[in-house]
C-alpha cells in the first residue's frame, strides 16, 4: 500500500508526464485492439451481406465492381444491363430478380432504384410512413434521414448529374413517404425509389406539366416553364398521368439485378446459364466475390499486423526509455531511501507500483475505448462501407 | 550510543583507506567531526548506519554490533534507530512537507505508521515552526524550511541516534547556526546523540566534542 500510495502520489504531482505516458501507452494497446474489432466486423458485415445475397446479374467486367455497386451502393458503376435480362430471370421461373439501380445520388447518398421485392428481400421494416406507392416517392434509410435531418414530408432533390450538358435531364424532386428502422447496413446510407423512378431522373421517362422554375419556388406560385431557368422537376397528383416512358422498358436499364433461386437445382442451372464468356452479362455469387475480397484484406492485414507490431515496439521503447530516464532522474531519491533504511526491493517496488499503474490507467482506457468500438461497430462498418457511394 | 573498535575500510581496490582504533560516542552527546575532503567522515557515518561494511573492526551502536547483521537487518536496524540528516536535505518533491516527515514509515516494514506518528510528526513541525507549511511542497519552501522537514524527518522515528552530514552546508550563516540549534535542540528533547559532519568551524564550540578525522586516513599505496 505504501509502495502505490507513493507511486500514485509521484505520478499525480508530475501529472502531464504521466498523463503522456498513459495517453502514448493507452494508444499503443488501442490501436490493434481496435483494429482488430473494426476489421473482423468489417468481416462479418461484409460476408454477411455477400451470404444473404444469392446471386447478382450484371455486366460481364470486374465482379467486385458490380458486387460493391449493386450490395454496398458504392461508387462503382458497372455498365448497366437492360431490363431484358431481368426478364429473361423471370420468364425462367427459375428465380426472382430484383433490379438494383444505382446511377443517381441525392446529397452525397445514392439512390437505389428497385422494385418492393427488395424490401421483403432484406427485410426492411419501415420506423415512420409508408412504402413506395407511386411514381416518385422516396424512401431513406436511418442515416439519411439523421444526416439529413429530413423525415416523411420533406423532399430530396437528385443530383444532377452532368451540369454542362444543356440537354440533359432536370433533377427531380422526390417527397419522402417512408423512413427505414436501422438496419447497420448499406440501406441505412441509401435512398430507395421505384426503378421507374431511377429512370424518369435519368431522363428516360419525363412529364410535360407543371415544371418548377426558380422564381416559381421563391414566389410559391405558379409559372409557365422555362428551360432556362428550371432548377428541378417534380411528381405531382396533376401531372403524374402525363409521365410516360419512351422505347420499350425491356432495353431500360439497370445496374444490377439481385437473383433470388427458388432453390439450388434452380440455382444451379441460372449459374450454367451464365458461364459463356462471350456473354454481355454474368451471373455471380456474391459470397465468393466478398470472400475473395476479405482474403485479400487479410492478406494486407497480416501486412500491417506487422508495420502496428514494428510501431508498437519502437513506441513502448520510447516509452521504456522515458521510464528509465525517469528512474534515473530519481536516483537521489533512490539513495536516500536506502540510507533511511528501505527494505531491500522497496525501490523496485516503488518503480514497478509507479509502471503497473500507469500500465493499469492505459489499460483501462484502451479497454473503455475497446469496448466502445465494439458497441459501435456495427454502425462505423456500416458507415465505412458505405464511403466512397 | 557508539563504540567503535579497530575499525578497517577501504573502498575496493583503491588506494583509500580508513582506519579508526577506537572511537566513542555517549548517549545525548553532541561530536563534531571534521576533516579534510576525502578523509572518510561520511564514510565512517555510513558504517556506523550499516550502509557500508568495515573490512575489520567492531561497530557497536546502541548495543548492536551493526557490522554482524544481515544486510536486512542492518536495513531494519537503521530505520528504527538511526536518523539522517543531509546536506541537500534530500527531500521528495512530489511528497508534502508532512508526507516528507513520514516517509521513513512509508519505505520500510520496520516502522509503523499510526496515529502517533502522525501526531509526532505535527508537534515536531509545530516546534520547528513549519506547523503552518505542512501542506506545502519542498519546491514551496525556503532552505531553512526545508532543513526543518529533513530534521523533523530524521526525528520523528524517535532513534537513539541522529546522523548529521554536512546539514548547514547549503544554509546561509544566520540560519546554520538556527538550525544547529533547533537540532540539537529537538535531539535533546528526543534523548538522541548526535554525530555530525561538518566543515564550518564557527559551528563547533556548539558542540561537546570535536573530533578531526584527518588522523584515521591513511594512504593504502604510502
Amino acid at each position: 500500500m505504501n509502495a502505490l500510495y507513493l507511486a500514485f502520489a509521484y505520478l499525480r504531482y508530475h501529472w502531464a508526464r504521466s498523463l503522456i505516458l498513459t495517453v502514448v501507452a493507452a494508444l499503443i494497446l488501442f490501436v490493434p485492439l481496435a483494429t482488430q474489432i473494426l476489421l473482423s466486423s468489417s468481416e462479418r458485415a461484409l460476408v454477411a451481406r455477400g451470404e444473404a445475397t444469392p446471386l447478382l446479374l450484371g455486366s460481364r467486367g470486374s465482379q467486385i465492381d458490380l458486387t460493391m455497386a449493386a450490395l454496398y451502393f458504392s461508387g462503382e458503376r458497372p455498365d448497366p444491363i437492360p431490363m431484358s435480362e431481368v426478364e429473361a430471370i423471370w420468364d425462367s421461373g427459375l428465380a426472382t430478380p430484383i433490379p438494383v439501380h444505382t446511377a443517381f445520388s441525392s446529397n452525397g447518398f445514392r439512390i437505389v432504384g428497385t422494385s418492393l421485392d427488395y424490401f421483403d428481400f432484406r427485410d426492411l421494416k419501415m420506423a415512420e410512413g409508408r412504402g413506395l406507392s407511386f411514381l416518385g416517392d422516396a424512401v431513406i434509410g436511418s442515416d439519411v434521414a439523421a444526416a439529413l435531418g429530413k423525415t416523411i414530408g420533406d423532399t430530396l432533390v437528385s443530383s444532377p448529374e452532368n451540369l454542362f450538358d444543356l440537354d440533359g435531364v432536370y433533377p427531380l424532386e422526390m417527397p419522402i413517404v417512408g423512413v427505414l428502422e436501422i438496419t447497420n447496413s448499406p440501406d441505412d446510407q441509401a435512398i430507395f425509389v421505384d426503378i421507374k423512378t431511377a429512370w424518369v431522373i435519368q431522363g428516360i421517362g419525363h412529364g410535360h406539366e407543371d415544371v418548377v422554375t426558380a422564381d416559381e419556388v421563391a414566389a410559391g406560385s405558379e409559372a409557365v416553364a422555362n428551360a432556362a431557368v428550371v432548377q428541378y422537376q417534380r411528381i405531382t397528383d396533376d401531372n403524374i398521368d402525363s409521365f410516360h416512358f419512351h422505347g420499350s422498358q425491356n432495353d431500360f436499364p439497370t445496374s444490377a439485378a439481385i437473383v433470388v433461386p427458388n432453390d439450388k437445382r434452380s440455382a444451379t442451372i441460372l449459374k450454367g446459364r451464365y458461364l459463356d464468356t462471350e456473354s454481355p452479362t454474368q451471373l455471380v455469387e456474391p459470397a465468393g466475390v466478398i470472400q475473395g475480397l476479405v482474403d485479400r484484406i487479410f492478406r494486407i492485414k497480416s501486412l500491417l499486423d506487422v508495420v502496428t507490431a514494428i510501431i508498437a515496439v519502437a513506441a513502448l521503447a520510447a516509452v521504456g526509455l522515458a521510464v528509465f530516464l525517469s528512474y534515473r532522474l530519481r536516483a537521489r531519491e533512490i539513495a536516500t531511501a536506502v540510507k533511511l533504511g528501505a527494505r531491500r526491493g522497496m525501490v523496485l517496488r516503488l518503480l514497478s507500483a509507479e509502471t503497473i499503474s500507469l500500465l493499469s490507467v492505459s489499460a483501462i482506457i484502451a479497454g473503455v475505448g475497446a469496448v466502445i468500438v465494439s458497441q459501435n461497430a456495427e454502425r462505423w462498418v456500416g458507415w465505412l462501407l458505405a464511403l466512397g457511394s | 550510543m557508539i563504540s567503535v573498535e579497530d575499525l578497517s575500510f577501504r573502498y575496493g581496490d583503491t588506494s583509500f583507506r580508513l582506519r579508526v582504533p577506537e572511537f566513542s560516542l555517549q548517549k545525548n552527546e553532541r561530536v563534531a567531526i571534521v576533516g579534510p575532503s576525502g578523509s572518510g567522515k561520511t564514510t565512517l557515518l555510513n558504517l556506523i548506519a550499516g550502509i557500508l561494511t568495515p573490512e575489520a573492526g567492531r561497530i557497536d551502536v546502541a548495543g548492536t554490533d551493526v557490522a554482524q547483521l544481515s544486510d536486512a537487518q542492518r536495513r531494519r536496524f537503521r530505520a528504527s534507530t538511526i536518523g539522517f540528516v543531509f546536506q541537500d536535505f534530500a527531500l521528495l518533491d512530489y511528497l508534502s512537507a508532512r508526507q516528507n516527515i513520514l516517509y521513513p514509515y512509508r519505505i520500510t516494514p520496520a516502522l509503523k505508521l499510526d496515529a502517533d506518528a502522525r501526531d509526532r510528526a505535527e508537534a515536531l513541525a509545530a516546534s520547528c515552526g513549519i506547523g503552518d507549511k505542512l501542506d506545502r511542497h519542498p519546491t514551496a519552501l525556503s532552505q531553512g524550511e526545508q532543513q526543518r522537514v529533513a530534521i523533523c524527518r530524521a526525528l520523528v522515528t524517535q532513534p537513539k541516534l541522529i546522523l548529521s552530514d554536512e546539514a548547514t552546508g547549503n544554509l546561509d550563516p544566520d540560519s546554520k547556526a538556527r538550525i544547529l540549534d533547533l537540532l540539537f535542540d529537538q535531539a535533546s528533547q528526543a534523548g538522541a546523540a548526535v554525530l555530525a559532519v561538518t566543515h564550518d568551524h564557527e559551528l563547533l564550540p556548539r558542540f561537546q566534542r570535536v573530533l578531526d578525522f584527518a588522523q584515521f586516513r591513511e594512504d593504502a599505496a604510502a
